[in-house]
């Protein structure tokens, strides 16, 4: 046998590896880029506000995701448990999507709102000290960890390269939008629900000397599920069957 | 034996090409770290300086007094060593950081770091899951990929000093990725968590992995490939594919550590557990799968029962397995056609799932006798039992009705380990076992009482982790669901993580048990490859590859 | 795109797509016991057996 013989073997085998596995991907994941209902209509998505980005990736940093699901399952007690099951919609805006498959902690899906800042700040330094039979790391280092947010507008753009509808007035004054969602005196306060709508303007840590890494992480937690206008969606419209 | 050769006429391509390639990429990580004004960023840089220069020392050594003889005989031995040796270490690294996060859960007043960041359980998990995966699994399989492909073509290695690059950059891959761990650096998608630069330096590495074990697949003089390498090229192609897809993203720019996903949401959800579990299936399945045809017909010293059934495994395992990823997000807000392909596919990969079970376990019919005097070749028959034992169990967890009880909680912790664990952990350590005194031309094991004793500390432990998790699962399972007289929800969230307590101490301690038994193994086989030996006059069982027993089977 | 829906993906999938998976099974399994195959075949499950250290 000579030598183009064997590698045309190796090459065929090869070839028909990547044919079959590729099929199977193919068939399975781009569907879902083009059926229309994939998902579903709603009310009242917007991206993330620059600081409940932050807090988002204080969120991903930490590994969150590995003990607490965003994804409450059309089932009845979960639907009790943590309120109406999670849409398609819900997520769209997340690079990369925080679904979770481990409930070592509860769902978050619809935690904002859920608890005062206060308690989630308290939770978060020291979680038995408010549930004690958590098994919760303590994150104490977050509100005195300034957070930073020097290239917040790149991260903006990096959003929108993707396909976040982010407007070049909300990179512009990504910055600002930022400071000012955490100091319900400054002036941006308005503009950034005007940008944002719903978006919640508070010193989420309780000290307002500093943007801290905390602020950003409650930013996020508060809003969490808090969005969509379910009392507009129609779960059974033809433009939501799937 | 001499030290080494003269070099042949001519440069060999390869001494150019490597070095110029870890010269470009030091390059671009003295920018980095002049550069970035990410904090984390000038970290990674630097210790990616330090893995380059490493190699670089390494290869001065190497090949500063000509071509080694070890490129020069019929196998090239030292890369197959080195790999030995790391899956050795980062297989104990791996458990080492499994056994403390479950200490973490168990006790977490006790292991906790209130002002400390990098070691909290959301940051030392993925440590855990990336140095038992690709740090310890990933070394097996390449080193024994390097072994078996030689063996099975009678080729030495090609690409000279490439497998060495294939080697140290994987290495230096999986040292930057979990220093980043513990700095925060993570892309937030299990089993994907390296970020864009590192996912890039990977693809790199794997492509010059892919063109080695093509190579010598090329420079054959068996006309036939053997089916094990057909396990492995799936697995190598099939992970690279994955592997860019899946981590397909945008940086925030050059110089920072962050990206944002390529998808979003439900697609990025699907491209997820598509790459999540295909790396279940073609890095902890194929891959394995592949030591198993090679290692137990070899060390059984009888062919494979069936090289036909052999074949359709192979084929129906790989078209099979490529759709089964959605059953991970049963009830979710992925599509509802999604999840019945995703679970009619999972269903139907039992059967070659057990196809391959039963093919492996046959082997050695009418050679029953060896598991009794060969503790080795009984860990690698264990192995592939706890393979049928896992590919059962997750059929059925694949299940939409079994899967809304199951999902959420540590029920897929406990299938998980019990592959893990059991099949890809014993299966290496079957070929270690294995390797080390092929390699190191030791006539047998330093002692193989401690193979036994590693074989049952490591089975206890097994068994205390699963049975843990089975219980611990199903148990939070139902109080999740369970409603009282009233119809009410009968559980706070809460009380229900106060239930596992029990089952998280004896969880720990079974991770404990095989943590141990992985360390009774490394200090065996470091005294083989010292060349010592614990028993004298102990029944002679052989280590060494045997001669050929053609017409055993025919 | 809003043109493909639920029932044309799942209609493709009870055709055209039981027809790759028989398709693609049959030729493997022909394949594999293909008779003039035989030969081959016993001759590469001896492969791990045959070789060994003695050339190096």
């Amino acid at each position: 046998m000579n030598h183009g013989t064997l590698e045309r073997h190796s090459l065929l085998l090869l070839v028909a590896i990547l044919i079959v596995v590729s099929i199977g991907g193919l068939i399975e994941i781009a569907p879902l880029f083009y059926i229309g209902s994939t998902i579903e209509k709603v009310q009242g998505m917007r991206p993330y506000t620059p600081l409940e980005l932050e807090g988002r990736n204080i969120y991903v940093r930490e590994g969150c995701y590995l003990c607490h699901s965003q994804m409450i399952r059309p089932l009845r007690d979960e639907v009790e448990r943590y309120g109406h099951y999670s849409l398609a919609a819900e997520s769209m805006y997340d690079h990369p999507f925080q679904w979770g498959s481990k409930r070592t902690g509860p769902d978050l899906a619809r935690v904002g709102g859920k608890y005062s800042d206060e308690w989630q700040r308290a939770h978060l330094a020291d979680p038995r000290s408010v549930v004690p039979e958590s098994v919760m790391p303590p994150y104490a280092f977050l509100e005195k960890t300034p957070l930073d947010y020097r290239n917040i507008a790149d991260q903006l753009k990096a959003n929108r390269a993707v396909g976040v509808p982010y407007t070049e007035a909300d990179i512009a004054n990504a910055k600002t939008d930022l400071e000012a969602q955490a100091d319900p005196n400054s002036d941006g306060a308005d503009a950034i629900v005007k940008r944002y709508p719903k978006a919640q303007v508070r010193d989420f840590d309780g000290n307002p000397k500093q943007v801290s890494e905390a602020d950003a992480l409650i930013a996020y937690l508060q809003m969490l599920g808090t969005l969509v206008d379910f009392s507009s969606y129609k779960a059974d419209a033809p433009e939501n069957k799937r | 034996m001499q030290a080494a050769v003269s070099p042949g006429p001519g440069i060999r391509l390869d001494l150019v090409l490597v070095p110029t390639l870890l010269a470009l990429a030091a390059v671009i990580g003295v920018v980095e770290a002049a550069r970035s004004p990410d904090p984390l960023m000038v970290i990674q840089a630097w210790t990616f300086l330090a893995c380059l220069l490493g190699a670089g020392v390494w290869f001065m050594k190497r090949y500063g007094g000509g071509i080694p003889a070890d490129e020069a005989g019929a196998y090239q031995n030292d890369v197959v060593k080195a790999g030995v040796i790391a899956a050795m270490f980062w297989g104990i690294a791996g458990m080492l950081v499994g056994v403390v996060i479950a200490l973490q859960l168990a006790f977490p007043a006790t292991f906790s770091f209130p002002d400390l960041p990098y070691f909290n359980f959301g940051r030392l998990r993925p440590l855990h899951t990336s140095a038992v995966i690709f740090a310890f699994g990933g070394n097996v399989l390449i080193a024994t990929s390097f072994y078996v492909v030689q063996r099975t073509c009678k080729a030495r290695l090609a690409g000279g000093a490439w497998p060495w690059f294939v080697f140290c950059g994987y290495q230096t891959f999986i040292v930057l990725a979990g220093t980043g761990y513990l700095l925060g650096i993570t892309e937030g998608r299990e089993y994907a968590e390296p970020e864009w630069y590192l996912d890039i330096w990977l693809t790199i590495v794997w492509v010059a992995y892919l063109l080695v074990f093509l190579g010598t697949i090329w420079k054959r003089k068996e006309p036939h490939i053997y089916v094990a390498n057909w396990f492995y090229l799936a697995f190598i192609v099939t992970i690279a594919l994955l592997h860019v897809v899946n981590n397909l993203s945008m940086p925030v720019s050059l110089l920072e550590t962050k990206s944002f996903s390529a998808f979003s949401g439900v697609q990025d959800a699907l491209t997820q557990w598509w790459y999540g579990h295909n790396a279940v299936g073609f890095f902890l399945t194929a891959g394995f799968l592949a030591i198993m045809y090679y290692f137990i017909p070899k060390r059984a010293e009888r062919p494979v029962y069936s090289y036909r059934l052999s074949i359709v495994h192979f084929w129906t395992l790989i078209f099979i397995y490529i759709w089964a990823g959605p059953h991970h997000l049963h009830y979710t807000a992925l599509p509802e056609w999604a999840q019945t392909l995703g679970m009619t596919f999972s269903v139907m990969l039992w059967m070659p799932s057990w196809g391959g079970m039963i093919n492996g376990l046959m082997t050695l019919s009418g050679a029953w006798d060896k598991l009794r005097t060969d503790p080795v070749l009984r860990m690698l028959v264990v192995s592939v039992a706890f393979y049928g034992m896992a590919t059962f169990e997750g059929p059925v967890m694949s299940v939409k009705a079994v899967n809304a009880l199951s999902h959420y909680t540590d029920w897929t912790i406990g299938h998980v380990h019990s592959g893990a664990l059991g099949w890809v952990g014993f299966v290496s350590f079957g070929a270690l076992y294995c390797l080390v005194p092929w390699l190191w031309k030791r006539e047998r094991l330093y002692s193989n009482t401690l193979v036994e004793w590693h074989f049952w500390v490591a089975t206890i432990g097994i068994v205390f982790y699963i049975t843990a998790m089975w219980v611990s699962g199903i148990m939070q399972g139902l109080m999740w669901r369970a409603y009282n007289d009233y119809g009410f929800l009968e559980y706070s969230f809460v009380e229900t993580v106060q239930a596992m307590h029990p089952y998280y101490i004896i969880r720990a301690m079974g991770g404990f048990l095989y943590l141990s038994g992985a360390l009774i193994m490394a200090y065996n086989l470091w005294r083989t490859i010292r060349g010592d030996v614990r028993e004298a006059g102990a029944q002679q069982i052989a280590t060494a590859p045997a001669l050929a027993v053609q017409g055993a089977v025919s | 795109m809003e043109g493909l829906n639920y029932e044309q993906v799942a209609g493709f999938a009870h055709s055209w797509g039981v027809l790759y998976f028989l398709a693609l099974f049959a030729l493997v399994c022909a394949y594999a016991f293909w008779p003039s195959n035989r030969k081959t075949f016993n001759n590469a499950a001896s492969i791990p057996l045959q070789d060994d250290e003695t050339e190096s």
